[in-house]
């Protein structure tokens, strides 16, 4: 790498070296940090007790409440229901599995807005399904949490299956095929051969599901219908703050989001380079 | 092995992803297609011909088309510095890259709205100068531009990674520039990997919603884009207006990524 290294730099002159670090150290200074920092002044402007009162404010709370059990939730039926489509698309061969593949990759590529549009279409109070649901099971799914958490398991599906494919594919059948030969059963076979190669990635899908959910707005602010104390994630409320100019509840609020964001991403790192040394 | 009791599995599992698919992904697709058609044809025909949504869509694509091209050169640059060149603060800038996928669209937008508002700090030096950033095109911009800039930047680093530098070594041994070494071995080399990135840059643009609401306002006929169009037309209870848009974007962000997935795989194969 320094062989090749100094040979580059012997064909480009050092200042167009330092040019292009300069410009790629200010665009991401300008784009990426001096926003952050401001969203970490104006939170703390006040000091941290009065950062402490603010989260702490019913709405808010409940508001934080609301967007980290709806996630949290998300990320378990992710990390479920994303280790066994992985697993169908791995292991078996059947037709329409072209179309299936195809379809989880679908929610990268809709609009999140056009998302939470389709589920109010689908599920509202008005629609065929959605009245029958409330007559039937009094199940209220838009205006409701409900709704939160489809719209979030639609926006995240990709996550868990995109991480477990690559590693399920690499996993060697030879193991399973002794183990069958042994005399195993199928699902001691899955359990003790199979999951533990995938619990990591699966956790690292799951956690980004997660932290994609804690943010997510364009679905949600249509299908959770913006009721404070019932069906308010913490970016709809950060809106609504926003809106009515109270900046400080804004600011309180948003920091959060990005302290809890930022602290998914380095847990994130952290469990994909174990998963990539446990591999090797 | 007992086969048939295999072949029961085999059907449960698939029985199980095919449902949960369908009813998550499938269902809301379907419902919204034939939300759209609930008044005919012709009340789409209708709605799509509208001067202000004509002018919505031509606002994601202006939007859309400018934030492409800075990523294209500028996120280019910044992948090759992060491979080719060793510098310190390299860990920094490689992290910096993922904080937009990490931060909410509300907070960018309202990033932007505490830095150019009213009483955002940079607002005496706008004001020397007369600009309008926040509640204008220009905030919107900025904002598109933060929370799509991983895109390019992620998909070229491993294809730069995996360049053959033997090509550009002896290209620059024969006596070539710097540039010319970019332009005739690096940039065909690297080609198909900018094609897609300026795809999925560009389907992300046009379907950004909460950074754009917050710091443009969406102000009918200046600052609307069409998912704004989108949500004010919910908002006034002019539901196919809202649905037929919806199928627009989200038919077009479809087969943007599809055609460059496709465009991947043909490379690739």
């Amino acid at each position: 790498m320094s062989h090749s290294g100094a040979e580059h730099r012997a064909a480009t002159p050092a200042w167009s070296v330092w040019a292009m670090q300069g410009v790629a150290f200010a665009f991401l200074g300008v784009m990426v940090v001096i926003p952050l920092l401001v969203i970490l002044q104006d939170g703390l402007r006040e000091g941290l007790m009065e950062f402490w009162r603010q989260l702490n404010l019913p709405a808010a709370r409940h508001a934080l409440q609301l967007t980290l059990w709806t996630s949290a939730l998300v990320a378990v039926i992710n990390a479920v229901m994303g280790l066994l489509i992985a697993y169908v698309l791995v292991r078996y061969q059947f037709t329409g599995k072209t179309l299936l593949n195809a379809m989880v990759d679908l929610p990268l590529a809709i609009p999140t807005l056009v998302t939470g549009v389709m589920l109010v279409v689908l599920y509202g109070p008005q629609q065929p399904l959605g009245a029958w649901l409330i007559e039937r099971f009094g199940l209220k799914v838009i205006f409701a949490p409900p709704g939160i958490v489809i719209a979030l398991l639609f926006v995240t599906l990709p996550f868990v299956v995109r991480a477990v494919q690559p590693v399920l594919k690499e996993l060697d059948v030879v193991q399973e095929n002794a183990a069958a030969t042994l005399g195993a059963r199928r699902w001691t076979i899955f359990r003790r051969v199979v999951l533990p190669a995938l619990r990591l990635p699966a956790l690292s899908g799951a956690l980004l599901s997660f932290s994609r959910a804690v943010g997510e707005f364009g679905a949600i602010v249509i299908v959770a219908g913006n009721i404070p104390m019932f069906s308010q994630t913490a970016a709809v409320y950060v809106f609504g703050e926003v809106e009515s100019e109270n900046r400080l509840g804004a600011s309180v609020v948003s920091l959060a989001l990005v302290a809890i964001s930022f602290g998914l991403m380095n847990l994130i790192e952290w469990v994909s380079r174990r998963a990539g040394k446990g591999r090797v | 092995m007992n086969n048939r009791k295999l072949d029961g599995v085999r059907l449960v599992l698939l029985t199980l992803v095919w449902l949960y698919v369908g009813v998550l992904i499938l269902a809301p697709i379907a419902g919204l297609v034939s939300g759209m058609f609930r008044d005919g044809v012709g009340a789409v025909l209708e709605v799509l011909s509208r001067p202000e949504v004509q002018s919505a869509f031509g606002l994601s694509l202006k939007i859309g088309l400018f934030v492409t091209a800075v990523h294209t050169v500028l996120g280019t640059l910044v992948a090759w510095v992060l491979v080719r060149h060793r510098f310190p603060g390299q860990g920094w800038l490689n992290a910096l890259i993922d904080a937009p996928f990490a931060v909410s669209p509300v907070v960018v937008g309202y990033m932007l709205l505490l830095m150019f508002g009213r009483n955002g700090f940079l607002a005496p030096i706008l004001e020397i100068f007369g600009w309008r950033v926040a509640f204008a095109v220009p905030g919107m911009v900025l904002a598109t531009m933060f929370v799509t800039l991983p895109f390019m930047i992620r998909e070229l680093i491993p294809v730069i990674q995996n360049l053959d530098r033997t090509q550009e070594q002896a290209a620059s041994t024969l006596g070539a520039t710097g540039w010319q070494t970019f332009w005739r071995v690096t940039f065909p080399a690297i080609r198909w990997g900018i094609i897609y990135g300026i795809t999925l840059t560009f389907a992300r643009a046009l379907g950004e919603f909460g950074a754009i609401l917050v710091v443009g306002g969406g102000v009918q006929g200046r600052t609307e884009t069409a998912t704004l169009f989108i949500y004010r037309s919910l908002d006034e209870r002019q539901y196919v207006a809202a649905y037929s848009v919806a199928v627009v974007l989200g038919l077009f962000s479809m087969l943007l990524v599809m055609g460059a997935d496709l465009l991947k795989r043909k490379q690739r194969s």
